[in-house]
């Protein structure tokens, strides 16, 4: 995992209207990160337009605004796609913005069998912990088995799903939760995949993974090699794969938001830094390293460029990625990473009977019956309790407060005028495409959408291609799936 | 009247953002603090936010917010209370930068409770707006 090929430096960016976010990309690429990494707005993550009434106020404001294909095609304006790999950090209508980027590629000149890079897609997740879901799960899940199925016929570069952790970390969980759901989550997909006919084989070597790193060193490390670990047994074990490639887990890591503290911003990069040294030693194939000013906005250029030259000292200062998996051996790495992997079987056991034998269906009936949510919330609560009495100490909030009253920092700030350019934008893309096109194309995804037995992919590039927006084709498919209603527990 | 521990707390969510651990937590902070606490579930508009406080006839609205429209809904959800004539207090927790808090009180919100806010404080600060509004009316 390293002596030959480092990992990629992929740097997480957007903001603002697509050209912004191109501007943004462009630097990165400049300044040394070798892949794109694509966050989208709020509206567009729940596949609303920019001039839906609850997008008020978030347009371009977490992310990229994405409504059209014409979005799309600003986003990743000369920049070639076949040279560079591209992620995009999108779940709910994850299907509609491949379909846009597939459409938005092939128009600029680059066939979508070239296109290298991952889509998250994983929508289990967003139940359990991000909450960023449109469609209730089965219908969801639906969406993905299309999504998986297209890429392993027609896109031999692509990661159909990046299984993520990250959220489920983020909203609390511990590192066994994170893990095991995160696995658990993994094996829903596989079996989803083989229930739809696909061999194992032709898909599983395109699945990845997406950890948090967060700030328990060796635990973190453990994690990963646990992940390792269980991935190759219960693939070759209990799923029949024979292909090395799909016995690996390949694996992407972001450093702990959660982690990072308002008070002191700058110690950020010292909690960063070791964050990221733990995904290093821990192998991970990509890398974005957090700024120091994000517990309190998204980040200026300044301190991403600091993220970036975090991960750029880790990697040619240090030596430490002359060797792999360095702490191999270790009598204490090698404990935790034996009980990582006992606490996790004993999660998969527990979701395996209650799916009565299938990890899909138990991971589906947790998210139903609020078992995931309830014991993310758990380990939440207990980890602030513990924090309130001072038995776990995070400088600068409960220990170490001196120069707490300094804020100085500098802060990108958002205004409201990229709402209002973007929704003029969108008003020209409405008002220059053909109506009757779009409206045509919208009645045949709403009646593909009915029918369980078809890929929706090939009709969601074409309603991408005539500029219907994000909104009108969640809008055509939401008519036949519904949606999603969580019922709150605290 | 002072503020009691029996005063009814409204938290939300409003806006797209679906980042709840934190209203959660605070929800089991007030709640073990003696507050009876409604939790409204994510993705509200300001105007279901100020209907369920006034149906559910609550003494303080919380909000949290962590995906930077506090600027725009945190005032719209003091606009739509004060509307249908409920005095709550709006009280905002989330990532909010400091430059932004007085603008934010200038709008009508009573407090604002930022990254790694201490339990006791969140109590202290949700009873000290719950006083200094029944000193008020």
């Amino acid at each position: 995992m390293y002596r030959s090929k480092l990992w990629t430096m992929r740097m997480f960016a957007g903001f603002g209207t697509a050209d912004d976010t191109n501007w943004r990309f462009k630097e990165i690429i400049k300044s040394g990160g070798d892949g794109l990494s694509t966050a989208f707005d709020m509206p567009t993550l729940l596949g609303l337009d920019s001039d839906d009434p609850m997008s008020l106020g978030e347009v371009g404001r977490c992310g990229v605004a994405i409504d059209t294909l014409a979005d799309m095609e600003d986003l990743y304006a000369g920049i070639d796609l076949g040279a560079t790999t591209t992620s995009m950090t999108i779940n709910s209508p994850a299907a509609p913005i491949f379909a846009m980027f597939i459409a938005q590629a092939e128009k600029a000149g680059t066939t979508r069998a070239r296109l290298g890079g991952t889509l998250q897609n994983d929508i289990l997740k967003e139940y359990q912990a991000q909450k960023e879901f449109v469609f209730p799960p089965r219908q969801s899940m639906r969406l993905v088995r299309d999504t998986i199925s297209f890429t392993a016929a027609e896109m031999p570069r692509w990661h159909s799903v990046s299984i993520s952790g990250y959220h489920i970390r983020e909203a609390g969980s511990t590192a066994a939760e994170e893990l095991a759901f995160t696995l658990a989550n993994g094996f829903a997909y596989v079996e989803l995949a083989m229930k739809a006919g696909l061999p194992i084989d032709s898909f599983a070597p395109r699945l990845s993974f997406f950890f948090n790193a967060h700030i328990d060193f060796f635990e973190e490390i453990a994690k990963y090699r646990a992940a390792r670990r269980i991935w190759a047994r219960w693939l070759r074990e209990r799923y029949g794969a024979q292909l090395e490639r799909s016995l690996q887990l390949r694996f992407h890591t972001q450093t702990a938001g959660v982690s990072l503290t308002a008070q002191q911003p700058e110690v950020n990069i010292v909690r960063t830094a070791i964050e990221a040294l733990a995904g290093v030693l821990g192998g991970t194939q990509s890398l974005h390293t957090n700024s120091m000013d994000e517990a309190m906005a998204l980040p200026t250029e300044k301190s991403a460029r600091i993220a970036l030259r975090t991960q750029q000292v880790i990697a040619y200062e240090t030596n430490v990625a002359h060797v792999a998996d360095p702490l191999g051996g270790s009598y204490f790495v090698e404990a935790l990473t034996d009980e990582m992997e006992r606490q996790a079987e004993e999660l998969f056991a527990h979701l395996d009977a209650l799916g009565g034998g299938s990890l899909l269906e138990g991971c589906i009936r947790g998210i139903e019956e609020n078992w995931f949510q309830g014991r993310i919330a758990d380990s939440a609560f207990d980890l602030e309790r513990k924090i309130n009495r001072g038995d776990r100490v995070v400088v600068g909030v409960n220990r170490f407060t001196e120069g707490n009253d300094d804020s100085s920092m500098e802060l990108l700030e958002i205004t409201n005028e990229d709402e209002a350019r973007q929704l003029k934008r969108l008003d020209v893309v409405r008002h220059d495409r053909n109506q009757a096109a779009v409206d045509e194309v919208l009645a045949r995804l709403a009646a593909e959408a009915a029918d369980p037995e078809v890929n929706l992919m090939p009709c969601l590039i074409e309603a991408a291609g005539a500029y219907a927006s994000l909104g009108e084709i969640m809008g055509a498919m939401g008519s036949v799936f519904g949606r999603h209603v969580e019922v709150p527990v605290i | 009247m002072s503020a009691s521990s029996a005063s009814r707390v409204l938290i939300g969510k409003v806006g797209l953002d679906g980042h709840d651990r934190g209203v959660k937590v605070v929800a089991r902070i007030l709640r073990d603090a003696g507050f009876e606490v409604i939790y409204t579930g994510l993705f509200q508009t300001p105007a279901t936010i100020a209907a369920a406080a006034v149906d559910e006839d609550v003494d303080l609205v919380g909000l949290s917010m962590l995906s930077g429209a506090h600027m725009t809904l945190a005032p719209a959800v003091v606009a739509e209370l004060r509307a249908r004539g409920c005095n709550a207090p709006v009280v905002v927790g989330g990532i909010i930068p400091a430059q932004h808090i007085q603008r934010l009180k200038d709008a009508g919100v009573a407090a604002v409770l930022t990254p790694g806010a201490p339990a006791d404080q969140v109590v202290a600060v949700v009873r000290q707006v719950l006083d200094d509004a029944a000193a008020l009316h």
